[in-house]
């Protein structure tokens, strides 16, 4: 059947040609693409940076930077990696091309709000250019202070300014995302019968509005100490530097999980569409998107365990950091009894998901090593923290938001990408990622400190191991560049709905038209249906 | 956009209230009352705020949609600061003293 598949003649792709019709468009679609485009391109610069930084870590000795460029090197990384990659990629790209569609709507509420936050993350990502090519920045993405406001002489202010304005690209995104969910929804589609998805953007939107303006004004009192010398957070002249990470962690903690919700709202549909099921325990899946934007935001003081808080909220906060954990726990037994029974299957998206919860389940858990305030005093600011992270935002928040990308695509473009390629990229990421960061746990409770150019020479094959691991997980994801850009041209027709799936966004042709459906589509039946007939429609029995 | 007009008068006395407030800042600067004298301050400008947002935000005649995200922001504010203030009123308590060397 699949070879008599066209394309449809008339798509958002080909409405409209030329560069004016893409920069000045209010297309949801078109604008979630130029978002794929810019981020992917910011990806491929943060990943030159952890190479250089793996590279350097080969050896013992500080041989190939000088200490103050590798400070350099892991700071861009960082920087580019957190405000210009994974805060704006899943709900950014993905978020932005379905939301509507999966909400039944033309366009998000505020279309030309849509386009300014692009504008925006362009605007912030030029200043960071220019600190780059000024001679970089060495503060680490954290900016702490004083070291930021009253010692470094790099390029901290333009950076900062760049994170800045590129906040409100998030604030703007997460504000146009709650006004559409809130007011466009089809006629019949209550709050319960929303995909988890978009419930997972609901969450995340929320976070982005309440947090990311404090992190805002903090990042401006740094600029505003260093350019005006301001005694803010400088403890010489009365300043207090633990204000600031009190200030920044009340951001930073929730935007951590701005990066993993929207990942795990994609795991959520994978999930039940390559096992067949609804999802298990709906609502306790919807609301616990809901209890993790409202709880992050009480935990964020076990970044400051070591900093001389007091050792009563020292305490106060390592129990609540427990109690974060709950949400995504339930989320991830959910997760495992959608499958169970469930007529599972093992297409690339779905890899992706099966590596989401392996990587996920042990960041999650270390998190409870890192909340326990002992254990914490041994391992702060080691790798193991390092490793902790990255389980979560590498192999939890990427691989999903990859997965999904592996998902969508055919509806994003119309084409299927290789499955025989994708696949080997999905194993390589898994393998590649391990290798890279499981060291890293070793090498952090055995106690190398991060964010060091040199390290004793007994930590050395376990750091070869981390920079081989690297190098496997560059392969994996160059892959995708290359069969997903085959695929534009050369791939099979996908037509709507290849993978069988009941979200509404699949009864629209792939590619969409600009306006995403004809007519108003109405829903009566609930989320996740999978019985046979879908199947059959889809041409899967 | 909701049609309610306040009269022009409602906007003035506002106006002038918050003058008002603000000499009493400037007045109450001098003054000095120990410790109180931040929480003064502090107080008078949240007053003041909570007028401006009231009247010439026109919260006070919005739907209950916007006083639900009026009330939102003003808890996780809440959160922000109370969970900080736990930081440094608690700071140095139930430490054991350092050993006498
Ligand atoms: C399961 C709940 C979690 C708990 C209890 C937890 C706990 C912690 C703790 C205590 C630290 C501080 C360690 C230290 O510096 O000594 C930490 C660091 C960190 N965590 Fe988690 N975490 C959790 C989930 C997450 C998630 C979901 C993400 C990201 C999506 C994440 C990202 C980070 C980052 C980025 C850092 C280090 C930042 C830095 O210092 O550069 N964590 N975590
Ligand atoms: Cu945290």
């Amino acid at each position: 059947m699949l070879d008599t598949l066209k394309l449809p003649e008339r798509h958002y792709l080909n409405n409209g040609h030329g560069l004016k019709s893409w920069l000045l468009t209010k297309d949801h679609k078109r604008i979630a693409i130029m978002y794929l485009i810019s981020i992917s391109v910011m990806f491929l610069i943060g990943g030159l940076f952890a190479a250089a930084v793996r590279v350097e870590l080969m050896t013992p000795e500080g041989d190939l930077f000088l200490a103050d460029t590798y400070n350099k090197m892991f700071t861009m990384h960082g920087v580019v990696m957190v405000f210009f990659f994974l805060i704006p990629s899943t709900p950014a790209v993905l978020g932005n091309f379905l939301i509507p569609p999966m909400i039944g709507a033309k366009d998000l509420a505020f279309p030309r709000i849509n386009l300014l936050s692009l504008y925006l993350l362009w605007v912030g990502a030029a200043f960071f250019f220019y600190a780059l090519f000024a001679g970089g920045v060495d503060t680490g993405w954290t900016f702490y202070t004083p070291f930021s406001s009253s010692a470094s002489n790099s390029n901290v202010v333009p950076t900062a300014l760049g994170a800045f304005i590129s906040g409100f690209s998030s604030i703007l995104t997460g504000l146009n995302f709650i006004v559409t969910i809130h007011r466009m929804r089809a006629p019949g589609l209550t709050w319960f019968r929303l995909p988890l998805f978009v419930w997972a953007h609901y969450a995340t939107s929320l976070i982005q509005v309440l947090g990311t303006p404090v992190v805002a004004i903090t990042i401006v009192m740094v600029a505003v100490e260093r350019m005006f010398g301001f005694a803010i957070f400088d403890p010489v002249r009365g300043g207090d530097p633990v204000l600031f990470q009190h200030l920044f962690w009340f951001y930073s903690h929730p935007a951590v999980y701005i990066m993993i919700l929207p990942a795990m709202g994609v795991i959520s549909e994978v999930v039940s569409t390559f096992s067949r099921k609804t999802i298990f325990g709906y609502s306790f899946v919807a609301f616990s998107s809901l209890a993790i934007a409202v709880f992050g935001f009480l935990v964020w003081a076990h970044h400051l365990f070591v900093a001389g808080i007091s050792t009563y909220s020292a305490m106060v906060f390592s129990f609540l950091s427990f109690a974060v954990a709950i949400p995504s726990a339930v989320k991830t037994f959910n997760w495992a009894a959608t499958l169970y029974k469930g007529a599972i299957s093992f297409e690339t998206p779905m890899l992706y998901a099966y590596g989401f919860f392996g990587l996920f389940l042990i960041g999650g858990l270390t998190g409870l090593f890192l909340a326990t305030l002992g254990v914490d005093i041994h391992v702060h600011d080691t790798y193991f923290v390092v490793a902790h992270f990255h389980y979560i935002m590498v192999g939890g928040a990427i691989m999903g938001y990859l997965g999904g990308l592996h998902f969508w695509w055919p509806k994003l473009t119309g084409r299927m990408y290789s499955e025989f390629f994708s696949r080997i990229s999905a194993i390589l990421v898994f393998v590649g990622f391990n290798l890279t960061f499981f060291p890293q746990f070793m090498l952090g409770y055995m106690g190398m400190p991060r964010r060091y150019h040199a390290y004793p020479d007994e930590f050395q094959v376990l750091n070869i191991m981390s920079s081989a691991g690297a190098a496997v997980l560059g392969v994996g994801y160059l892959l995708p560049v290359l069969y997903f850009l085959w695929s534009l041209k050369r791939g099979e027709v996908a037509g709507p709905n290849p993978w069988g799936a009941s979200g509404l966004e699949w009864q629209m042709p792939s590619p969409p038209p600009t306006e995403n459906f004809k007519e108003q589509p109405v829903v009566h039946g609930e989320p996740y249906e999978y019985t046979p007939h879908v199947a059959r429609e889809a041409n899967l029995v | 956009m909701s049609g309610h007009v306040s009269p022009k008068s409602l906007y003035y006395s506002i106006f002038g209230a918050l003058m008002v407030l603000t000499a009493i800042t400037v007045f109450a600067a001098f003054l000095n009352l120990g410790a109180m004298n931040a929480p003064l301050a502090l107080a008078i400008a949240t007053f003041k705020a909570t007028l401006v947002v009231l009247f010439f935000m026109h919260v006070k005649y919005s739907s209950r949609l916007t006083k639900l995200v009026v009330t939102t922001s003003l808890f996780f504010l809440a959160i922000l600061l109370g969970e900080m203030m736990m930081d440094y009123a608690t700071r140095g308590l139930g430490v054991i003293p350092p050993p006498l060397q």
